[in-house]
C-alpha cells in the first residue's frame, strides 16, 4: 500500500508540491538542514568502513554488509560537490529505499548528523527555485521553513544513478585510504 | 464452475506429471523392440498414456484426454498382441507424444491449438481401422473425426438448442437436484425454462421426495452440444433428456443424431469416463488459471531429506552442548568449547552441502532428450548413428541443468550434422557405417565436465582458417596452433557450412553456445583431429550460488578470484618482465609470453608495492586467454556465497558480485573474463583514460 502511495506521490508531484506533505527526517550537511521523506528511511546506523568499488564515481564510497545484503554507500557531501570532512562521531549513514523504475534498492547516505523529524503540510512546502550550478534541481523536492530555518527537502529517488554509464574517469582519489584515515 | 486456486495448483501437478509420463513414453517407444509387444516396456508406455488420459479428463483438459484416448487404444491393441508393433506405428506414436507435449505446454500459456492433434487423430484412426476396416464408408475425414470425437467438433448452431429434460421420479433420492442442472445450463447462455407440468400430480398421494416435473429449456447462445451434455453427465441414468438444435439445417441435425447415438453409449460403456468429464469447466477458466504457474517445483529424493533431518538433529545437539558454556564459564572448559565449535563448523558445512544437494539433479534429465533427437536427425539426414550416454547419474544444480539443455542440443546437432559423415563416406574412409556419438558427464574438482564426442570427420582446419581469413578474424600471415584454429568456430558469426541446412549452420550457433555457457560461469572448448573425430568439452560450476574462491590482497583491500580460473601462482622478478612501448608488460612463463595485469592500476587503488619482485603473479585463464594478475599477496582459499551487486546498485564490468567474509566485511568477487576485457580495452585506448564504468 505504501508502495502504491509512493508511486501515486511520484505521479502527482509533477509540477506542484501539493501532495508532498508528510513527515520528514532531517539531517545536517555542511551547516544546512536537509530533509527526506520519513517513509523512505529504513534505518539510521553509525558510520563503518566500506569496501570500495573500483571505477565508480567519487561519491559512491563503496559497499557495506547490511545484515547480509550488499548495500552501496553514497557520500552526500561529495554528491552535492561540497567539501569533504573527516568523519566524526556524529557521522551517520541514513539507509533509504530508492525506487529505481520498478525496483526498490537500498542505499546508504552518509551525512554529518541527524537533526529532527518534522511534520510538514503540503502548503508549507515551496517549490525549489532554479539554483543552477552546485545542487542539481532534480534532487530537490522543495523548500520548507521550520522555526525560521530553511529545510531543503530532497527527492530520494533521484539521488544516485543506477545505470548511468557516463560517470567519467575512474575514481582518482583513493576513497579507501581517505576513509581509513578518517576512522 | 471455474477452477479455484487449489484446482490450479493440482492442475500444475498434472502438467508436471504428464511431462514425466511423456518422457517415459518417449524413451519407452525408442527402446521398443519391434515385434515384441508384450514386453514390460509396452506396459510402461501404456500406463503413462493412461495416466495422462485420466489426468487430462479429471482436470477438464478434454482435448488432451480425448487425444490420449486414441493413443491408448492403439497401445492397448499392441500390448495385447492384437496388432504388430511396426516402425510406422512407433513413428506415429512418437509424433503423438510430441503433440500431447505441445498441447500441455500450451495449457500453461493459455492457447490450445488442436489442429495438429486433429490431424494426428485422423492418422491414429486410420491405423486403428486399418485391420478391421469398419465404418470406412461413412468415414468422411474432413467433417467428422470418429464418432467419439464428434462431440468436440460439433459446431454450435446459430440460434441455440432446444432441450427436453424429464427427470425420473427417483432422481432427488440420489442427491441430484434438477435445479442445479438448470442453473448450470444458465451459465452456458441465455435460457428460457418452461415447465411441462408433472405426471400424475395428485395432491393426496404426493410424495415430496419424488420429482415429477419435467422441463423444456430453450438455450440461446453459442454453447456446443458437448457442453450441454456435460451438464447432464451426472444424471444420464436418472432422467430422460433430448438435445436438439433450433433452426439448424437438416445436415447438422443428422450429424448430431449420429453423434448423439454414439455419445449416449459412452456412459454405459465406461461410467468412469463420463464422471470425470463432468468436471470439465468452461475452457476460459482453465486458460486463466494455468497460465500464471511459473515457479516450478522440484522432486527430492527422500534420502536427501532424511539426511537433512539427521543433520539438523546433530546441529541441535551441538547447540545444546555449546549452550552449556553459557552459564558459568571458566577456562578449564576451553577444550570443550573448542571441540563444540569445531563440531558446529562441521555441522554447518555438512548442512550446506546437503541443502545444496537438494537442488542437485542427475544430468540424465538433460540427456534424456537425446535418444529421440539422434533418431530423428538420423532419419532426416539419412545417416546412421549410435548414441552412447555415460555418467548419466552425475548431479548438478537444477538451474544449471535447465540452462545447459539448449547449448547441449546445439552441440549434439552440430556433431550429427557436420561431424558425423554419411554411411558411404564412412565406409570409404574405412570406418564402421554407424557413427558413434558419445555424451559423457563427470565431476572434476568443483566443476562438472560434459563432453560431446563424435568419431566423425573432425574439424576441417584449412577451411576454418580460410574462412577466418576471409572474415578478417585472422591476419593473412598469422600462424595459429591447431587448438586456436579449432576454437575459432566459437567466434561470433562464424559458420563453415556454405549452405544453410535445416539443422544447423546458420552461423548463429557456436558463439551462442559459448555465450550461454559463459553466462553459467563455464567454458567450452573443442579438440579435433581430422578423420578421427571431435570432442567438445563443457566445463561448468556445480552450482551458481557458491563459489570456490581464492582471496587475494591488494593494498588494504581483499578480493576474490574464482579458483576455477586460476592456473597457478608464481613469484617472478623484474628482469623477466618486458614492457612493450613502455606500457604493455609481458612476462615469460616457460615458453609463453603472458601480459601482466596490474590489479591496483585496473581497480585504481593503492598497492603495497608496484615492484614485480614484491608481489605475486596469479596466472588466470579465461576464454583461452592467459594473463598474469599482479597482486600483493595471496590469502586463504574459501567457499564464498555470491551476492549480487546489481540488487542494490548496478552491474560493474570486471566484478561478478560480492560476498561477505567471516569478519562481516564485504569483499568483491573479480570476474576474470571481464577483467581481461577491461584490461585490453584500456590498453587499446593508447593511454587515454577510457570510460570504463
Amino acid at each position: 500500500m505504501v508502495e502504491a502511495q509512493r508511486i501515486e506521490d511520484n505521479v502527482t508531484r509533477q509540477g506542484d508540491a501539493d501532495e508532498a506533505g508528510g513527515q520528514y527526517l532531517t539531517f545536517m550537511l555542511a551547516g544546512e538542514e536537509y530533509g527526506v521523506e520519513i517513509l523512505k528511511v529504513q534505518e539510521i546506523k553509525g558510520w563503518d568502513t566500506v569496501t570500495p568499488i573500483p571505477n565508480t564515481p567519487d561519491h559512491v564510497l563503496g559497499v557495506l554488509n547490511l545484515r547480509g545484503a550488499v548495500v552501496p554507500i553514497v557520500d552526500l557531501r561529495s554528491r552535492f560537490s561540497l567539501d569533504s570532512i573527516v568523519y566524526g562521531p556524529t557521522t551517520v549513514v541514513v539507509v533509504v529505499k530508492m525506487l529505481d523504475e520498478d525496483q526498490e534498492r537500498t542505499v546508504g547516505l552518509v551525512v554529518d548528523a541527524v537533526a529532527d523529524v518534522y511534520r510538514l503540510e503540503s502548503n508549507e512546502i515551496q517549490p525549489a527555485p532554479d539554483m543552477g550550478g552546485t545542487i542539481h534541481t532534480d534532487f530537490v523536492r522543495g523548500l520548507a521553513t521550520v522555526e525560521e530555518k530553511m529545510v531543503i527537502l530532497l527527492e530520494v529517488d533521484s539521488l544516485i544513478e543506477f545505470r548511468d554509464v557516463d560517470d567519467g574517469a575512474p575514481s582518482s582519489t583513493d576513497d579507501a585510504a581517505l576513509q581509513a584515515e578518517a576512522v | 464452475m471455474p477452477i479455484d486456486i487449489d484446482m490450479a495448483e493440482i492442475a500444475q501437478l498434472f502438467i508436471e506429471e504428464s511431462m514425466e509420463g511423456l518422457d517415459i513414453m518417449e524413451s519407452g517407444l525408442l527402446n521398443l523392440d519391434l515385434g515384441d509387444a508384450n514386453s514390460e516396456t509396452m506396459n510402461a508406455i501404456f500406463r503413462a498414456a493412461h495416466s495422462i488420459k485420466g489426468g487430462g479428463a479429471t482436470f477438464g483438459f478434454t482435448e488432451i484426454s480425448e487425444f490420449a484416448h486414441h493413443l491408448e487404444t492403439l497401445l492397448d491393441e499392441m500390448r495385447q498382441g492384437e496388432r504388430p508393433v511396426t516402425r510406422d506405428g512407433v513413428d506415429l506414436m512418437l509424433q503423438s507424444v510430441d503433440c500431447i507435449r505441445d498441447m500441455i505446454n500450451s495449457l500453461s500459456s493459455g492457447e490450445v491449438d488442436t489442429t495438429r492433434a486433429e490431424e494426428l487423430e485422423i492418422q491414429l484412426e486410420k491405423m486403428l481401422n486399418s485391420e478391421t476396416c469398419v465404418n470406412t464408408a461413412q468415414q468422411d475425414i474432413s467433417t467428422s473425426i470418429g464418432a467419439d470425437e464428434g462431440r468436440a467438433v460439433t459446431t454450435a448452431p446459430e440460434s441455440g438448442w432446444d432441450i427436453r429434460f424429464k427427470p425420473h421420479p427417483g432422481m432427488l433420492k440420489s442427491c441430484n437436484d434438477p435445479l442445479r442442472i438448470l442453473k448450470e445450463l444458465e451459465q452456458l447462455g441465455e435460457i428460457d425454462v418452461c415447465s411441462e407440468g408433472g405426471t400424475d400430480l395428485i395432491l393426496g398421494d404426493f410424495d415430496p421426495e419424488e420429482c415429477l416435473l419435467s422441463w423444456r429449456v430453450t438455450l440461446n447462445g453459442d454453447a456446443v452440444r458437448s457442453q450441454i451434455e456435460e451438464v447432464f453427465a451426472w444424471v444420464t441414468d436418472e432422467c430422460d433428456f433430448a438435445i436438439e438444435p433450433i433452426g439448424g439445417d437438416a445436415e447438422i441435425q443428422k450429424q448430431d443424431l449420429a453423434v448423439k447415438s454414439a455419445s449416449e453409449e459412452t456412459p454405459a460403456n465406461s461410467g468412469k469416463e463420463t464422471n470425470t468429464k463432468k468436471a470439465s469447466p468452461p475452457r476460459k477458466a482453465v486458460k486463466s488459471s494455468t497460465s500464471k504457474q511459473e515457479g516450478g517445483s522440484i522432486r527430492v529424493n527422500i534420502d536427501k531429506v532424511d539426511a537433512l533431518i539427521n543433520l539438523v538433529g546433530e546441529l541441535v545437539i551441538t547447540q545444546s552442548m555449546l549452550s552449556r558454556f553459557n552459564g558459568d564459564f571458566d577456562f578449564t572448559q576451553i577444550e570443550g568449547l573448542r571441540e563444540g565449535l569445531s563440531q558446529l563448523s562441521r555441522n554447518t558445512r555438512e548442512l550446506q552441502e546437503s541443502v545444496m544437494a537438494i537442488r542437485m539433479l542427475p544430468i540424465s534429465f538433460a540427456f534424456s532428450r537425446f535418444p529421440r533427437l539422434v533418431r530423428d536427425t538420423g532419419n532426416a539426414l539419412d545417416k546412421k548413428f549410435e548414441l552412447r550416454l555415460l555418467g548419466e547419474s552425475t548431479e548438478l544444480d537444477k538451474t544449471v541443468l535447465e540452462k545447459i539443455g539448449d547449448p547441449l542440443v546445439h552441440l549434439v546437432r552440430n556433431s550429427l550434422d557436420h561431424g558425423l559423415e554419411t554411411p558411404e563416406v564412412r565406409l570409404a574412409a574405412g570406418k564402421p557405417e554407424t557413427g558413434v556419438l558419445e555424451l559423457n558427464a563427470y565431476h572434476e574438482g568443483g566443476s562438472i565436465v560434459i563432453q560431446v564426442i563424435d568419431d566423425g570427420a573432425g574439424i576441417n582446419k584449412d577451411k576454418v582458417l580460410q574462412k577466418a581469413r576471409e572474415r578478417g578474424l585472422v591476419g593473412p600471415d598469422e600462424t595459429l596452433s591447431d587448438d586456436r584454429i579449432n576454437n575459432l568456430i566459437f567466434v561470433p558469426g562464424f559458420s563453415t557450412v556454405d549452405e544453410v541446412s535445416d539443422l544447423s549452420g546458420r552461423g548463429v550457433g557456436m558463439d551462442v553456445v559459448r555465450r550461454n555457457i559463459a553466462d553459467l560461469g563455464g567454458d567450452v572448448s573443442v579438440q579435433s583431429e581430422t578423420g578421427i573425430g571431435s570432442t567438445f568439452t563443457i566445463r561448468l560450476p556445480l552450482t551458481l550460488a557458491i563459489l570456490d574462491g581464492q582471496l587475494i590482497r591488494v593494498g588494504k583491500q581483499s578480493y576474490i578470484i574464482s579458483l576455477v580460473s586460476i592456473v597457478e601462482t608464481i613469484q617472478t622478478t623484474t628482469d623477466k618482465v618486458n614492457a612493450i612501448a613502455g606500457k604493455f608488460e609481458l612476462f615469460k612463463l616457460r615458453e609463453e609470453y603472458l601480459p601482466v595485469l596490474r590489479l591496483h592500476e585496473l581497480l585504481g587503488i593503492e598497492a603495497d608495492s608496484t615492484r614485480i619482485d614484491d608481489g605475486l603473479l596469479v596466472v588466470a585463464e579465461a576464454n583461452g586467454q592467459r594473463i598474469g594478475i599482479f597482486v600483493d599477496d595471496l590469502l586463504e582459499q574459501q567457499q564464498v556465497v555470491i551476492k549480487s551487486l546489481e540488487a542494490n546498485y548496478r552491474q560493474m564490468q570486471g566484478i561478478s558480485g560480492a560476498t561477505i567474509l567471516g569478519d562481516g566485511t564485504v569483499a568483491l568477487i573479480l570476474d576474470v573474463p571481464g577483467m581481461i576485457r577491461l584490461f585490453f580495452e584500456q590498453n587499446s585506448d593508447a593511454g587515454t583514460v577510457s570510460d570504463v564504468a
